[in-house]
C-alpha cells in the first residue's frame, strides 16, 4: 500500500529535478563563488542565476535584495534582531500570538531579557488578526512589526500588504514570515511596503537547511552572522552552493506550478474537507474561510484527541499532523488554536492535512474512506461522546 | 515521532475492555475535556469476596492513555480489591513495556482512576494528591513543581545543583534554560517574600549567571557523584549561625562551585558496618512508602558520607523525585546523626 503524505506544511519532498540541478555543484562545480579563478567564476554565475529565479518568484525589484540563510528560522531571527539594532531609539516589537516558534520564542526571549517590549496581537475565531489591537500597538517606539503571511497550522492568510502600510505610517520596519506562503500563493514585493520577508527551501520542494531573507533595497539591515563579504557582507560564511542552486530551481518550479497549486491542489483539499464534514458529525474547520492557503485544512474532531487519530491514520498509511504538541505533562494544545479560542471539545482534536502538487485524487479517497471509521471508533471509546450534542456539519461546500 | 512499544500499540489499536459496563458497582472518573485526556473506569466487584469480576473503561485521550486504560483493566480483573489497590502507575507502564517519559501521566491517570473507583465502591470520595505540573525535563521526566521544590527545600542556585538533586537537565540539556528560569523565579519569589534587608543578597543568587561568573577557582561543575555541592553547603552551614536545615542556601560569597574541601569524617564511634546497616534499614523502611506511589529506591553504594541510591519506577518520572531524595537524606541524617548526601544515580547508563 502506497504511503500517503499529507503533511506538506511540515516539509515537502525535494523535487527530483531540484536534486538533479544540485548534484553537479557537489562534484564538478565545487568552486567557491568568491574565488577569482574560473572554478569560482562558474559557480558565481550559477548562484546569480539562482538568485534571479528566487527574485522572480517573489516579484522583487532586485536580485540582491535576497540574502541566503540556513532556513526560515535564521531568516526570522536575522530580521528581528537586525531591526532592533538598526533602529536603536525604538525598542518595541509588534507580532501576533499565532506566529511560528521561530518568531515567538525569540520575541519571548527578547522580552524576558529586557531587550524589547513585545506586543503579541491576538486573533479572532478564524485566526484573523485583531486589526484594532494592531493599530493601537503601533507607535513611533516600534522598531519592527513581524506578522506571518500564512499560518502553518490553519493556513489563514494575513493581509500583510495592508498591515505593512499601517506599520510604515509609524516608521517601523515590516517583516513577514512567508515560509508557508512562498510557492503556494502569488507574491509581488515590488510595490509593497514589506521591508523583509522570510522563506524556507524545504517548504517548496527545495532542499532543507537553505532559506532566504528578502530585504528591500534601502531598508536598514544589520547582519546576524558576521564574517566574510558573502551576500554583500550581510551574511558571512561560504555559500551553501548546491542548496542555493536547488532553491533557485525550486522557485522556478513553484512559479510554473502556481496555477496548479491554486487549482488542482486546492480542489483536492476542498474535496477532502467537504467529504469529511459530510461524513463525520461534530467537526470544525479551523481557519479563515475566505483567506486561506489552497493546500491546508485543519479539521478539529470534537471529543477525540488528535494523536489517537494520527496513530490510526499512520497505520493506514496516511501521514498528517496535529498542531498540538502533546508532549508536555499537561497536554498543551496548539498555541494557534488556543489563541483562536476553539471550543474546548475540539481544542485537542485538531488534525492538519496539508497537500502539495505531489498529491493525487486517490490520496483523498483513501483518507475519506478511513477517517470516519477511525473517529467513530475513538468516539465510542470516549466518555463524553454518549452525552454530547450531535451536530451534522454544513455539507454545502464551505469554502466556495 | 512516536516511541511506543509494540505492547502500547497493541493495546491502543485493539484495546481490551473498552466500553460501558452495565451493572458496574465501582466507577472512577478522572481528567476532563479541557485537559485533553479523561478516563472513566467501571468495575464490577463481588460484594462478598471483593474480587474484581469485570472491568471496562472509556477514555478520551492520546494513544498511550487509551493503551494505559486497556492495560489497567487487564491488570485488575481477577484481583481482590486489596490487590488491585496496590497496582501502581509503574505497573501499568511496565505492563505496556514502558512509556515515553512525557507520557507517564497517562499511566498516572490510570492509577488515579483505580483509586477513585475503589473509593467509590467504599462510598468515599477520592481526591487527587497532586495536580500535574508542566514537564520541564523530558529526558528524566521531571516537572516544574519537582524542580521548584528541590530548589526551595535545598536552597539550590545553579542548574548543575538542580541536576544533582533531580537529574533534570543532565540528559540532552534542552531544558537548561527552562531550569534557569525556574531558579530565577523561585529566587525572585523568595526575595519578594523575605525582608527588605535580605533582598540584595537573594537578588545576587537570583541570577544563575552571576553565581557562575563569581570568582571561583577552578569552577568544576558539581555532577552527581562529586562532592562539591555538599562540601560547599557544609561549609556554609558551619559558618552560618545555627541553620535549621542540614543544607542551607549557600551564602552569596561562597560559590557552590568552589573546589571541594575534604568532608568531615563519618561519625566517629560508629563502625562502617553498623553505619551501612543503619542506612540499609532506613531505606528499607522508606521503600514501603515509595512503593505505594509506584516508585522504589535501592541502595547502590555508600562512599564516605555519600549514599548512592537508584530511584526507580514512578520516582524517576514523577514530581516525587526531589522530595524523595531530600526526604531520604533527612531521614538518614536523623538516624545517623552525621551529614549525609544522598545522590540519585542511574543503574544503567542512559
Ligand atoms: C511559518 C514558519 N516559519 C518558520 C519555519 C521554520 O523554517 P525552517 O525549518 O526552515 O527553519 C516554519 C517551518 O517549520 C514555518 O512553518
Ligand atoms: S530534557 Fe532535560 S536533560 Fe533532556
Amino acid at each position: 500500500m502506497k504511503a500517503i503524505y499529507l503533511d506538506n506544511n511540515a516539509t515537502t519532498r525535494t523535487d527530483p529535478s531540484v536534486v538533479d540541478a544540485m548534484l553537479p555543484f557537489f562534484t564538478e562545480h565545487f568552486g567557491n563563488a568568491s574565488s577569482a579563478h574560473s572554478f569560482g567564476a562558474e559557480v558565481g554565475t550559477a548562484v546569480k542565476a539562482a538568485r534571479q529565479q528566487l527574485q522572480q518568484l517573489l516579484g522583487a525589484t532586485h536580485d540582491h535584495e535576497i540574502i541566503y540563510t540556513s532556513g526560515g528560522t535564521e531568516s526570522d531571527n536575522a530580521a528581528i534582531l537586525s531591526a532592533l539594532e538598526a533602529l536603536p531609539d525604538r525598542n518595541e516589537i509588534v507580532t501576533s500570538k499565532v506566529e511560528h516558534p521561530a518568531i515567538l520564542s525569540l520575541c519571548e526571549h527578547l522580552e524576558k531579557t529586557g531587550r524589547a517590549k513585545v506586543h503579541f496581537i491576538g486573533v479572532d475565531g478564524s485566526g484573523q488578526l485583531d486589526i484594532e489591537a494592531y493599530r493601537a500597538a503601533l507607535s513611533d517606539k516600534v522598531a519592527v512589526v513581524s506578522l506571518m503571511w500564512a499560518n502553518n497550522e490553519t493556513g489563514t492568510i494575513f493581509p500583510v500588504e495592508g498591515l505593512a502600510e499601517l506599520a510604515k505610517e509609524h516608521g517601523a520596519l515590516f517583516h513577514t514570515d512567508a515560509v508557508q506562503a512562498v510557492g503556494k500563493t502569488p507574491i509581488s514585493l515590488k510595490d509593497s511596503a514589506i521591508d523583509m520577508l522570510s522563506l524556507s527551501g524545504h517548504k517548496l520542494h527545495g532542499p532543507k537547511g537553505i532559506g532566504a531573507l528578502y530585504v528591500k533595497k534601502g531598508a536598514r539591515f544589520k547582519p546576524l552572522i558576521r564574517g566574510g563579504h558573502q551576500e554583500r557582507a550581510r551574511r558571512g560564511g561560504t555559500e551553501n552552493v548546491p542548496a542555493i542552486i536547488g532553491l533557485g530551481k525550486a522557485a522556478e518550479l513553484a512559479l510554473q506550478h502556481m496555477a496548479e497549486e491554486q487549482g488542482r491542489v486546492k480542489e483536492l483539499r476542498d474535496r477532502l474537507e467537504k467529504a469529511v464534514l459530510q461524513r463525520v458529525p461534530n467537526c470544525i474547520v479551523n481557519g479563515d474561510r475566505h483567506d486561506r492557503l489552497p493546500n491546508t485544512t485543519n479539521i478539529a474532531f470534537e471529543y477525540v484527541e488528535s494523536e489517537a487519530i494520527l496513530l490510526h491514520l499512520n497505520r493506514g498509511g496516511v501521514a498528517a499532523s496535529s498542531g498540538s504538541a502533546c508532549t508536555s505533562g499537561s497536554m498543551e494544545p496548539s498555541h494557534v488554536l488556543k489563541a483562536m479560542e476553539i471550543p474546548e471539545a475540539a481544542l485537542h482534536g485538531a488534525v492538519r492535512f496539508s497537500f502539495s502538487r505531489d498529491n493525487v485524487s486517490e490520496d483523498v479517497d483513501r483518507v475519506v474512506e478511513a477517517l470516519p471509521g477511525i473517529v467513530e471508533k475513538l468516539r465510542e471509546m470516549s466518555p463524553f461522546w454518549a452525552d454530547a450534542e450531535k451536530k451534522t456539519n454544513d455539507s454545502k461546500p464551505v469554502f466556495a | 515521532m512516536w516511541e511506543y512499544s509494540d505492547k502500547v500499540q497493541e493495546h491502543f489499536f485493539n484495546p481490551k475492555n473498552a466500553g460501558v459496563l452495565d451493572g458496574a458497582n465501582a466507577v472512577g472518573e478522572v481528567g476532563a475535556l479541557s485537559c485533553g485526556d479523561a478516563l472513566k473506569l467501571m468495575l464490577h466487584i463481588d460484594p462478598v469476596t471483593e474480587i474484581v469480576l469485570e472491568a471496562k473503561f472509556q477514555t478520551y485521550g492520546c494513544g498511550s492513555s487509551i493503551a494505559s486504560s486497556s492495560a489497567l483493566t487487564e491488570l485488575v480483573i481477577g484481583k481482590t480489591l486489596e490487590q488491585a489497590r496496590a497496582v501502581t502507575n509503574r505497573d501499568i507502564a511496565d505492563f505496556l513495556g514502558g512509556l515515553p517519559p512525557e507520557k507517564m501521566h497517562c499511566a498516572v491517570m490510570g492509577h488515579e482512576a483505580l483509586q477513585a473507583a475503589i473509593a467509590n465502591f467504599r462510598g468515599e470520595v477520592w481526591r487527587p494528591e497532586h495536580e500535574e505540573a508542566a514537564l520541564v525535563c523530558k529526558c528524566h521526566g521531571v516537572d516544574a513543581r519537582a524542580i521548584e521544590r528541590a530548589i526551595r527545600d535545598n536552597g539550590l542556585s545553579t542548574v548543575e545543583q538542580v541536576g544533582a538533586f533531580t537529574m533534570a537537565g543532565t540528559g540532552c540539556t534542552t531544558c537548561y534554560e527552562q531550569i534557569e528560569d525556574i531558579l530565577l523565579r523561585v529566587a525572585t519569589e523568595a526575595a519578594a517574600a523575605s525582608a527588605a534587608s535580605a533582598a540584595p543578597q537573594v537578588a545576587e543568587i537570583a541570577r544563575p549567571e552571576t553565581v557562575a561568573a563569581a570568582p571561583a577557582p577552578a569552577p568544576v561543575a558539581p555532577r552527581p557523584g562529586s562532592l562539591n555541592l555538599f562540601s560547599a553547603a557544609v561549609r556554609a552551614a558551619s559558618t552560618a549561625p545555627a541553620p535549621a536545615k542540614p543544607i542551607v542556601r549557600p551564602a552569596a560569597e561562597s560559590s557552590p562551585l568552589s573546589p571541594a574541601s575534604p568532608l568531615p569524617p563519618p561519625s566517629a564511634g560508629m563502625t562502617n558496618l553498623k553505619k551501612i546497616r543503619l542506612i540499609e534499614e532506613t531505606i528499607e523502611d522508606l521503600r514501603v512508602y515509595l512503593r505505594k506511589d509506584g516508585g522504589d529506591c535501592e541502595l547502590i553504594d555508600v562512599d564516605g558520607s555519600n549514599v548512592l541510591v537508584s530511584l526507580t519506577g514512578a520516582c524517576v518520572g514523577c514530581q516525587m523525585a526531589s522530595v524523595t531524595v531530600s526526604g531520604i537524606q533527612e531521614r538518614l541524617m536523623a538516624k545517623l546523626g552525621v551529614p549525609i548526601r544522598v545522590i540519585p544515580v542511574g543503574r544503567n547508563a542512559h
